[in-house]
């Protein structure tokens, strides 16, 4: 387990490399570059531009940008934001704990309703229940998640004015205090069930089909040869087996909660590496970009290992070997 | 028609699976008895519908398809056939228990054994904790499992084959029942495991004083094992009567066909297939007459026109053949 997990983290290396490159050869492919998205064109001096390109490296060959860019990321800087006039690595530090935030609680929310749902599902199948919450679940799965943003907006913020509609945290609170995180929560909750519902659906229907699946094993029939009431059957013998793969469910969906993130943090303004995504794309602020690009990488990537070594810590079948 | 010293008795069971809409029956008109501490073995080739009708008894058809449509199943005179899965569950791992063919899929992977052992105690006694678990090592020595103290600790996965039996033996005794039915248990095992099984079995049997209703396909265990024997054919019992008359007095044409294919000596196990044929699959069953009538010897015009009867030939054995008279519908004898 323990060689496993090594081998797992050092084929990652190569693997990162090449992302590098990959992100880097995109980013100067993007029409424009951190001088266009800053200066109007028609008005500036193309020798003062020329003499910008040529002082922040801009003329140099591909390469050399690279070698630059990927000497300065080794020591964990990842360049400056010509947008945000400061350190990409400062930056994303001060956006990356909202998104952990929300996807956190997002997560939260997708397990409990994933949970409830597909365990009945599960149990109860072919039923008018078992249709209703198929139908909920595709219905989340086909709105675009915008629109959910809009609804949930329109809904809880403006009919009912239950939550913020806006912005990741209240405007007057001092960061730290009691209030700070509990006004923190209060405006990352609507944020987070709209992506939370967004990838729940997946989540009980695999449920579902397990439960369903785990139903008709041999083991539930010795189960049931043994006088065990049913409710037991399906706490115990189905949910244990089923849950497995949900548990893990999570580390191969980090991407797509992410991509998942960018458009809900965008919608509510939600102060989180998404939104400096796409403002910074907008922005052609090209070192934020690179750097949350190879990040979001970094993470599917973490997760992917996330999820097969925490599949071994819950498997017994696989614990051992 | 109640059998008093019965503790099991089963009458004219007719379970049936929905397939496409309409019910085809895999057990149509069984009925035998199980008598106290009696080892009964019920054989036919692979599709009889041994299995069916030994989930029948326990109530653990699977349940989107099948169903008992007719018939009782009489446990000391009580009848299962209605019993919701509450009052099942009260009977099921207490007074009768199941093991069945696959030891390697019949125990859950990811519940230890000790868990899985525990299980059985807790459903049908009041034991605490500590001591069910002493019970659950204590039973697992009786099975021939030294190490019980850490088996109970480790997962299915961990044991062989035969180990997992054991313990599927372990766990169906844990309440002493009255009756333990056994679906071919050792058909999945190493030929030496399997005799190590069968001989556990009757070391168990012995010990706790039950009954056996052991489902196999091996007459040489059938010979070694049984007091009766049960001959099943696509669905129906054919022949009914003690061992050795069986063995020495074989009436039924399918009977004496399965004797017939018993390996000699020491030859590769493949028992059975030197019968003609298949059985049929329960959408070609022949609506009218005799179901072995295709691949039958002695077969008769009259075979596929006529339902042959389970009929006494002579007292206390009974066959389902025209010919002879106490199975023919139109002519019959009283023997008794
Ligand atoms: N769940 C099911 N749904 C539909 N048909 C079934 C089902 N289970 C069994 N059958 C059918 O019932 C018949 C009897 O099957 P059964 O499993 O009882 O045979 P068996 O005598 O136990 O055979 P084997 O020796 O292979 O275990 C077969 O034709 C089989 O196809
Ligand atoms: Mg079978």
């Amino acid at each position: 387990m323990l060689l496993y997990s090594l081998r797992r983290i050092l084929i990652m290396f190569p693997i990162l490399i090449m992302i590098s490159v990959v992100v880097f050869a995109l980013a100067l492919a993007m029409p424009g570059d951190a001088l266009s998205g800053q200066i109007d064109p028609q008005n500036a001096n193309p020798e003062y531009i020329e003499e910008m390109r040529e002082q922040l490296g801009l003329n140099d060959p591909v390469h050399v940008q690279y070698g630059r860019w990927m000497a300065g990321v080794v020591q964990w800087d990842f360049g400056r934001s010509t947008v945000h006039k400061m350190g990409v690595t400062d930056l994303i530090g001060e956006r990356l704990p909202n998104t952990i935030l929300l996807s956190v609680m997002s997560l939260i929310i997708t397990y409990v309703l994933a949970f409830i749902m597909g365990r009945y599902a599960g149990r109860h199948p072919y039923t008018i229940g078992d249709y209703s919450i198929q139908g909920i679940n595709y219905l989340m799965l086909a709105i675009p998640s915008f629109v959910a943003a809009l609804f949930a907006i329109f809904i809880f913020s403006f009919q009912f004015g239950l939550f913020p509609s806006s912005g990741s945290v209240g405007s007057g609170v001092t960061p730290g205090t009691l209030d700070f995180w509990i006004s923190k929560l209060h405006h990352t909750f609507l944020p987070a069930l709209v992506l939370g519902a967004l990838t729940t659906a997946s989540y009980t229907q695999f449920l579902r089909n397990d439960i369903i699946e785990s139903s008709q094993k041999d083991y539930v029939r010795t189960a049931r040869a043994k006088g065990t009431p049913e409710n037991e059957i399906y706490n115990k013998h189905i949910l244990r087996n089923s849950i497995i793969p949900i548990v893990t469910l999570f580390g191969f969906d980090i991407a797509s909660i992410i991509g998942g993130a960018v458009i809900v943090e965008t919608v509510f303004s939600y102060r989180g590496i998404g939104e400096l995504l796409i403002s910074s794309i907008e922005r052609r602020d090209s070192a934020v970009v690179i750097a949350i690009t190879l990040m979001l990488s970094i993470a599917t990537l973490v997760g992917n290992l996330l999820a097969d070594l925490l599949y071994g810590v819950i498997d017994p079948r696989i614990r051992v070997e | 028609m109640s059998n008093q010293e019965a503790l099991l008795e089963i009458n004219s069971l007719h379970t049936g699976f929905e397939i496409e809409g309409k019910t085809y029956h895999a057990v149509k008109d069984v009925s035998f008895d199980v008598k106290p501490k009696e080892v009964v073995c019920v054989v036919g080739e692979s599709g009889c519908g041994k299995s069916v009708m030994s989930l029948s008894i326990m109530n653990l058809l699977p349940k989107h398809n099948g169903k008992i449509d007719k018939g009782e199943i009489l446990y000391k005179g009580r009848n299962l056939v209605n019993l919701n899965d509450k009052e099942m569950n009260k009977i099921r791992g207490k007074d009768i228990s199941m093991i069945f063919q696959e030891p390697m899929t019949a125990l859950n992977p990811v519940l230890t054994i000790g868990f899985q052992m525990d299980e059985v105690l807790i459903n049908h006694t009041s034991m605490k904790r500590e001591e069910i678990r002493k019970k659950s090592i204590s039973l697992l020595k009786q099975v021939g499992i030294s190490r019980g103290e850490q088996i109970v600790h480790e997962y299915p996965h961990q044991l062989s084959g035969g180990m997992r039996q054991r313990v599927m033996i372990a766990m169906a005794i844990a309440c002493q029942p009255q009756l333990l039915i056994a679906d071919e248990p050792t058909t999945a095992l190493d030929v030496t495991v399997q005799a190590q099984i069968l001989e556990l079995i009757t070391k168990i049997q012995d010990e706790v004083g039950m009954a056996v209703l052991l489902i196999t396909h091996d007459l040489g265990v059938v010979a070694e094992m049984a007091d009766r024997v049960v001959v099943m054919y696509a669905g129906q019992v054919v022949e009914e009567s003690d061992v050795d008359r069986i063995f020495y007095d074989a009436q039924h044409p399918y009977t004496k066909a399965l004797l017939t294919s018993i390996p000699r000596m020491e030859e590769e196990r493949e028992v059975l297939n030197t019968i003609s044929g298949i059985v049929p699959s329960l959408k070609n069953m022949p609506k009218v007459g005799c179901r072995f009538v295709d691949r039958c010897p002695d077969a008769m015009p009259e075979c596929s026109k006529v339902d042959p009867q389970l009929g006494e030939t002579e007292k206390g054995h009974s066959v389902r053949c025209l010919l002879y008279d106490a199975s023919h519908p139109g002519k019959k004898t009283e023997v008794r």
